[in-house]
């Protein structure tokens, strides 16, 4: 019935030519103007961006004769694995010779602790903020936001005698405990924020059911909450992996991170400059951060997503 | 004995006064709907009673026991909320035994009392389900089954139904008044829906500004109200508001813009004694028409304005003393704009309001 009346109302219609009537989805021209533009416009940024990595893949594989020839852009003629096991298990920084093991499993053995210590503390610290409100909780939140605006570099040396008071400058034990302290405002602020957009009852509805702080913490909260630690997490592995400031600044030679490492090998001035060891030596540390990302970006995106619909 | 007993409630946040020296008791086995426009406070004071919020001042008592600084599950009560809030990575069974579990009962215990919930809420089959895969009456009635098993001596319903569709709405609503009827619970109910607090309620107060204004049973509440704000919050379609001049004496009456009602069957209260500005309130539903309006103490002929058919009978506007009037018609009187009627009612019905603090005359 339905259909005739509306067939009725396009035939009463002397503009509408028989057959050409609009029914179903709209139809969308694949080429159009618009369309070139904007691809066109996204491929040519792709690739400006993409041509630093072409062109530290395709050096890292070739010898170093070939690279002396000074075609950067062409492909190796002859592929070659030397460079990169160079890098990870022979290339010098100092009085070492073992190469970039040495600071990957430094980093990993830094990061890893850094980040379960920061999230554990930080997500305790927002459930607390969202959901315990205690006298002064705002103010308390106001100063460790604040907390994440001051630059760097004016707690640079304070630190420095705070750990040599107490024992821990130059370890590893010491770096794990900064990386944990400088990653409490942002992550505080991100599971507080998260943690305040569950819904008020549920936390209430878990109160008159018996459940204490860590009851409802560990049995409603956690596992409502995997896609901000999530995000979490990479933030704080791609954070901490990747730096450099804190690592040469409060570790010793021997304890150094990749990314220090790195650094060593890349600006020694001694001997010949090995482009392709030192091509090698920075994919490989910027291997780790990639391939977290690459494996978690969908939840990353979700998490992101649920954590901004309430501030 | 008092189920539930407030002495002195009082509550602030910060300077804002959200419950002032609230005084209030329950007796066993009594559903209590506390009733009011939104900002109120009836939400607030529900939330104090659970324990879920510290009062500023006062103690409140649940069954002859103090609980004011008690956690909200030791206070004996079992709360449902608006938003359901039930635990989405649980099923509803897991829902049904959190509470039991943090309160380690025994598993047989358990196991009983949710297969009792379970049957009179007619949830078995969704035992195994997770809440998302329940419908918004389903999920509803798991979370006063979470409630139930606990137990309890007194239960708190925060608007409950306020997030169902109309149709499940006044389903529900008749199953939690036949689960009253079963348990014989106190059963304290917060909502702004006036057919939830008059159909449910064996008394209902209705609250303002953080005060109670009337607490009484449902009928005396539609028929006596205290004051105009009551008068006005109950009832659909309002009360008609007349505004005027109350005279009283040997014959007594109310006197608008040359209307003057008769008030010989009004019974007037100790502050009636002075002539003084006054509102006459009148029901819809109490006016007639025609010729059952002439045997009435009061009738007088309007024109009709607008006409809003409901179905079951129909709304006509009209004017009296120049300001508006609703009347409630039967749907088979066929009215027309601009027609002429003779409108009547008891000034016995009504109800009469000082102007200046809108108190019951």
């Amino acid at each position: 019935m339905a259909d005739t009346g509306t067939a009725a109302v396009f035939a009463a219609e002397p503009a509408m030519r028989a057959g050409a009537e609009p029914r179903g989805p709209r139809p969308r021209k694949v080429i159009s103007r618009r369309n070139i533009l904007i691809y066109g416009t996204l491929f040519v940024v792709a690739l400006y961006y993409l041509l630093p990595l072409y062109v530290m893949i395709v050096t890292s594989l070739k010898g170093m004769p070939e690279i002396r020839l000074g075609n950067i852009f062409s492909p190796p003629i002859e592929i070659t694995f030397e460079p990169w096991v160079k890098a990870w298990s022979q290339a010098c920084t100092g009085l070492n010779c073992d190469g970039l093991s040495r600071g990957f499993w430094n980093s990993v053995r830094i990061t890893v602790p850094s980040v379960i210590l920061s999230i554990a503390i930080a997500s305790v610290n927002g459930y607390a903020l969202a959901n315990w409100k205690f006298k002064g909780a705002d103010i308390f939140f106001t100063i460790l936001i604040f907390g994440a605006f001051i630059p760097y570099q004016v707690m640079l040396y304070p630190i420095v005698i705070l750990l040599r008071e107490i024992g821990f400058y130059g370890t590893l034990t010491g770096l794990v405990m900064v990386h944990t302290v400088f990653g409490m405002p942002i992550l505080t602020l991100l599971f507080r924020n998260y943690f305040s957009s569950l819904p008020e009852e549920l936390f209430k509805a878990a109160r008159v059911d018996g459940a204490g702080f860590w009851g409802i913490y560990f049995r409603i909260m956690l596992p409502m909450s995997l896609p901000i630690f999530v995000v979490a997490v990479i933030i704080q592995i791609t954070g901490i992996w990747n730096d450099f400031l804190f690592g040469v600044v409060y570790t010793r030679p021997d304890v150094y991170p990749m990314t220090v490492q790195l650094n060593n090998i890349v600006n020694s001035v001694q001997g010949v400059k090995e482009y392709n060891v030192n091509m090698a030596a920075t994919l490989i540390t910027g291997l780790v951060p990639l391939v977290v990302y690459f494996i978690s970006g969908k939840l990353f995106v979700r998490g992101i997503a649920a954590g901004a619909v309430k501030g | 004995m008092a189920s539930v007993e407030l002495r002195g409630i009082s509550l602030n946040f910060g300077s804002f006064e959200v419950l002032k020296a609230l005084d209030l008791d329950i007796p066993e086995g009594e559903f209590l709907v506390l009733l009011g426009p939104s900002g109120c406070g009836k939400s607030t004071l529900l939330n104090c009673i659970a324990g879920l919020l510290d009062v500023s001042d006062g103690q409140i008592f649940i069954n002859g026991r103090n609980v004011t600084w008690e956690e909200p599950k030791d206070r004996g009560i079992g709360m449902v909320f608006q938003s359901y809030a039930l635990y989405p990575q649980m099923t509803v069974e897991g829902n049904l035994s959190f509470g039991l579990k943090n309160a380690s009962v025994p598993r047989d215990e358990v196991a009983r009392r949710i297969a009792r919930a379970a049957e009179m809420l007619q949830i078995e089959p969704l035992l195994k389900r997770k809440p998302a895969a329940l419908s918004g009456g389903q999920r509803q009635r798991v979370a006063i089954g979470r409630a139930l098993v606990r137990d309890v001596d007194v239960f708190l319903f925060d608007e409950p139904l306020s997030n169902l569709d109309a149709k499940l709405r006044s389903e529900l609503r008749v199953e939690i008044k036949r689960l009253h009827q079963r348990l014989r619970n106190t059963m304290i109910y917060v909502t702004h829906d006036q057919i939830e607090a008059l159909t449910l309620a064996d008394r209902i107060a209705v609250m303002k500004g953080g005060v109670i204004q009337q607490l009484d049973a449902p009928h005396a509440i539609y028929n006596r109200p205290v004051n105009r704000f009551v008068a006005g919050f109950l009832g659909s379609p309002g009360m008609n508001f007349l505004a005027g001049r109350h005279e009283p004496g040997t014959n007594p009456r109310f006197s608008a813009d040359g209307l003057a009602i008769p008030l010989d069957r009004y019974q007037a209260g100790g502050n009636g004694k002075t002539a003084q500005a006054a509102e006459f309130g009148v029901r819809p539903e109490h006016v007639a028409i025609g010729e059952a309006a002439k045997s009435l103490p009061f009738s007088e002929e309007v024109t009709v304005e607008i006409v809003e058919p409901m179905g079951s009978d129909t709304l006509v506007w009209a004017r009296l003393a120049g300001q508006n009037f609703t009347f409630r018609v039967e749907s088979e009187k066929a009215l027309s704009v601009g027609q002429k009627i003779l409108v009547g009612f008891d000034p016995g019905r009504a109800s009469l309001f000082d102007a200046e603090k809108g108190e019951r005359i």
